[in-house]
This record gives structure tokens, sequence and C-alpha cells, in this order.
């Protein structure tokens, strides 16, 4: 394994594109060394994001946030503001491993690792958070709900890397919530996790979008479940139906932490709970 | 297999040393610089038992190449006292008798003292959640959670 360490994204490309056999981008390598110290994976290069200028922002921009490629999880949750616009976005980052986890894992390895049952990701997804990407024919944008397309497998072609994440304009009366179910408190791969982002005009539901982790092969943002609320002030018919889409959408593994049929139950119940917190945190801040 | 040179800061101290690109900051601690406080566990970051700061930061170093050490400050436990007096955290913990094996108390330390910095004041449960990453399979974490916050209540009387 080569180990490079790049001053600029137009090298971190140039490394990429030109590498013989496996690459692997190095940001919190909370994914990456536990792989390759496990023998699951070791990549032949290996291209750590750390040293180029900007990757530890966190700044306003264009009204919303540029969260550079290896800001951790503990620096967002320092950021008292980020956290006061984007309560749930940070919470299902903080959910991630323990302290020490937290000091070095970020939101792209998150993302990019493409597991279903990442906590970050539903959050993300509901967010509309989008990333921009630059690779060798050039940079572009896109929706960070395009980029994980199964597990561990992601829509970045050979030689992309991600240089930051964007999140969108808060707006007024707007509020997000992430829950996931685990066995236990700490240190566990989410069972089901569900985000949900809203927006109220008085008390009724004008903006919504729902996203369900653990479920499916991939993470999946449930438009059904975001139109049975929208236009409603969440009352128990809302929370119904938005229950009932959100278990129609599942389509889960089996296996010891969770069976297909709990799975699908939880999705309802996590959807129910994470709108009344999203929807709680709007009203509250009125 | 070439190696890397790395320069990097080790409390307090500049510290050289070659690496394999493979090789993590707890196989060059242990392996390579003799300091031998940080332990393996799991090798996964399940267990922290191989705790140091980077840059003041808690990390796993099992989950840290020794190549991303260049021009960082790193501190283990080794570091905590100063010279031949231990740091009110170790003082503590040999009052309580909060440990028994002793193999994850280097890696309680170092976490205990970074949440100290950031937070003198921690409730029970900020303590029990900031050590969730740091198992330790002999005392029943009771005498560790009451000797930190012993600790702290003495070092915000002394302040
Ligand atoms: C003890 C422990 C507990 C954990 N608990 C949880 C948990 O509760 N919930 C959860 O969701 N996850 C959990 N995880 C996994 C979580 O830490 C990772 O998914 C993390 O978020 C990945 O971020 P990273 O910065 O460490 O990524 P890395 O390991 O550095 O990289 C991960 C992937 O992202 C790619 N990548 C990195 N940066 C870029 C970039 N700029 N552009 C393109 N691709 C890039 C890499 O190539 C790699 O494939 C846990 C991990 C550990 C060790
Ligand atoms: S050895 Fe690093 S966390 Fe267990
Ligand atoms: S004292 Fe033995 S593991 Fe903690």
């Amino acid at each position: 394994m080569q180990y490079h360490s790049p001053a600029s994204f137009e090298d971190a490309v140039g490394i990429a594109a030109s590498a013989d056999g496996t690459t692997r981008f190095l940001a919190g390598g909370t994914d990456v060394l536990v792989q390759l110290r496990a023998d699951v994976f070791t990549p032949d290069v290996l291209i750590d994001v750390k040293n180029i200028e900007g990757v530890k922002d966190i700044v306003c921009e264009d009204g919303g946030w540029r969260i550079g490629a290896a800001v951790s999880g503990a620096e967002m949750s320092e950021n008292a503001e980020l956290a006061r616009q984007w309560p749930g976005l940070v919470e299902a980052m903080d959910l991630i491993g323990s302290t020490q986890v937290q000091g070095r894992a970020t939101l792209v390895g998150n993302l990019c690792n493409g597991s279903p049952a990442a906590d970050s990701v539903p959050a993300m997804f509901a967010a509309d958070v989008s990333a921009n990407i630059t690779g060798p024919n050039g940079e572009r944008r896109v929706a960070v709900s395009e980029i994980p397309v199964g597990p561990g497998k992601t829509s970045l072609e050979k030689g992309e890397v991600i240089t930051a994440l964007h999140i969108p304009q808060r707006g007024d009366n707007a509020a997000d919530a992430y829950l996931r179910f685990i066995p236990r408190t700490e240190m566990d791969i989410a069972v089901v996790g569900c985000a949900v982002n809203l927006r109220l005009d008085g008390d009724t539901i004008s903006e919504a979008r729902v996203s369900l982790g653990a479920v499916a092969p991939k993470v999946l943002l449930v438009d059904e479940a975001a139109q049975a609320i929208i236009g409603t002030s969440l009352d128990e018919n809302a929370l119904n139906a938005l229950a009932a889409a959100a278990s129609a959408a599942c389509n889960p593994i089996n296996d010891k932490r969770g069976t297909i049929k709990f799975r699908t139950h939880v999705a309802g119940v996590l959807a129910r709970r994470a709108a009344k917190i999203a929807y709680d945190r709007v009203r509250a801040s009125k | 297999m070439s190696m890397i040179h790395v320069s990097t800061t080790i409390n307090g101290d500049e510290a050289e040393f070659l690496c394999d690109p493979r090789e993590t900051l707890l196989d060059v601690l242990r392996d390579k610089l003799a300091l031998t406080g940080a332990k393996e566990g799991c090798g996964t970051g399940d267990c922290g038992a191989c705790s140091v700061t980077v840059d003041g930061r808690l990390v796993c170093s099992c989950l840290v190449l020794g190549a991303e050490a260049q021009g960082k400050s790193i501190t283990t436990v080794e570091g905590i006292a100063e010279g031949e007096s231990l740091h009110p955290l170790q003082e503590k913990f040999i009052e309580y008798a909060a440990l028994q094996c002793g193999i994850c108390t280097p890696g309680i330390l170092v976490a205990t003292k970074a949440l100290l910095e950031k937070n003198p004041d921690p409730t029970e449960t900020e303590v029990r959640y900031w050590l969730a990453g740091n198992l330790c399979r002999c005392t029943g974490y009771d005498k560790i959670i009451r000797a930190v916050m012993d600790t702290a209540a003495d070092l915000r009387k002394a302040s």
C-alpha cells in the first residue's frame, strides 16, 4: 500500500485517477483503518485528504453551510450555531461511535463507506445536503441522496473525490430530528434509523423530507411518508399515515440484530417519534 | 516496501521515526518508540485501551496511521505525570482502587484527562457517556467513575 498526503484536491485527483489498482481516500479512517487492520480490504493506494486547505472548514455560505471533507463529528457538535440550525443532522453524526471515534469520523466518510445503516446519511438525505465533487472530468455538485447506490458502493467515478458538503439555507420555522434503534445505549449499529426534516406554516407542515436507514440495501428517501404529513398539523391520522408509509417503504434484511417484521414495524415507530420531535423543535423555536 | 519518514512531537518532545504505510500510530508508539502505555485491546476502535490525543483531540491510536502523525502533537499516558509527581487523576485512581488488571487504565486516564480539560464539572452521566468507548472488564466501572468525579471536584476547588 502506498500512502499519499497531497496538498490540493487537484493533486489528490491526479493520484487517484492514475493509480494502479484499488484506491481509498483517508478522512478519519474509522472505516478504512478497521477494514485494513481486519484484512477485509487493503487499498493499493491510500490518499489522505486531511492536509488539503479548507477541509476542516465549517462556514456559512450561500445562506447555508459548507462543511469541509475532513470535519469530524466532534467539530460539528462543538459548533453551537450549526447544532442550533440542524439539530437532527448534528445528533445523527454525534451518535456515531465513542468520543474517540467522534474525534475522527466524518460525514463524507460515513456517506462514502456506503453502509445502509450509516447514521448521518438519513439525516443528510432529509436535510437535502449536496456534495461538491471534483474529478478527472471537472467538478460537479450532486444531491447526497444520489451518492450511495448499494452496500459499500457509491456513484463516484474513478478519481472522483468529495471536496465539501453543502447544507442548504435553514430558513424560518424549520427543524430536523434523527432517531435510531439499537439494543443498547451506545456503540452499536442502527437496526433502524429515521430522519425527519420539516417546515411549518403556522401549525401546518408545508415541507417535509423523511429518510430511513438500515431497512433496505441503501438509505431511502421516502416521498410517500413526507406526503402523508404535508398539509397536516401532525395529528393522530397524519402520524398513522406517516408510520404506514414508512413501514411500507422497508425492504430490510433478516438477521440476528432485527427480523424483517421488527425492522418494518420500528421504522414506523421511529418515523412518528422523529416527526414529533422535529415538529416540537419548530414550535419551541418560535 | 518504502518506509515513510515522520517528524512529530510526543509528550512535548520532538520525535522521528520510519514506518511502513500500514503501521498504526499505536504500533509505532509501542514498537518503535518504546512507549508501551497505550495498549492494544481490539485494534478496531471498540475498546479505547489505545487512547491518545492528537493535537488535543482524543482518538484511538489503533485507528490512526503512523504516517498521519507528521507535524502533529501527540500525548500518551506517559505524558500525564509531571516528572515524579502523578497527575491528580492517577492519584485518585490509586486511592479508589479504580483498576485491577490495569489494561484499560492508560486509555481511561488519557480519556478522562481530555474530558476534564473540556468540561471541568461533568455530571456522572456525562462521564459515563464520554467513556462509552473505554471498556473495562475488571472493575465494573463504578470506582472509575467515582475517582473521576472526585478528581473533578478537587481540581475545581484548587482552581
Ligand atoms: C468503534 C466504532 C463505532 C462506530 N459506530 C458507528 C455508528 O454507531 N454509526 C455509524 O453510522 N457508523 C459507525 N462507525 C463507522 C463510522 O465511524 C464511519 O462510517 C465514519 O463515519 C467514516 O468516516 P471517516 O472519516 O472515518 O472515513 P474513512 O474511514 O476515512 O473513509 C471511509 C470511506 O469514505 C471514502 N472517503 C473518505 N473521504 C472521501 C472523500 N473526500 N471523497 C470520496 N470518498 C471519500 C473512503 O475512500 C472510504 O471508502 C463506527 C466505527 C467504529 C470504529
Ligand atoms: S485497541 Fe484501539 S480501540 Fe481497542
Ligand atoms: S482494570 Fe482490567 S480491564 Fe479495566
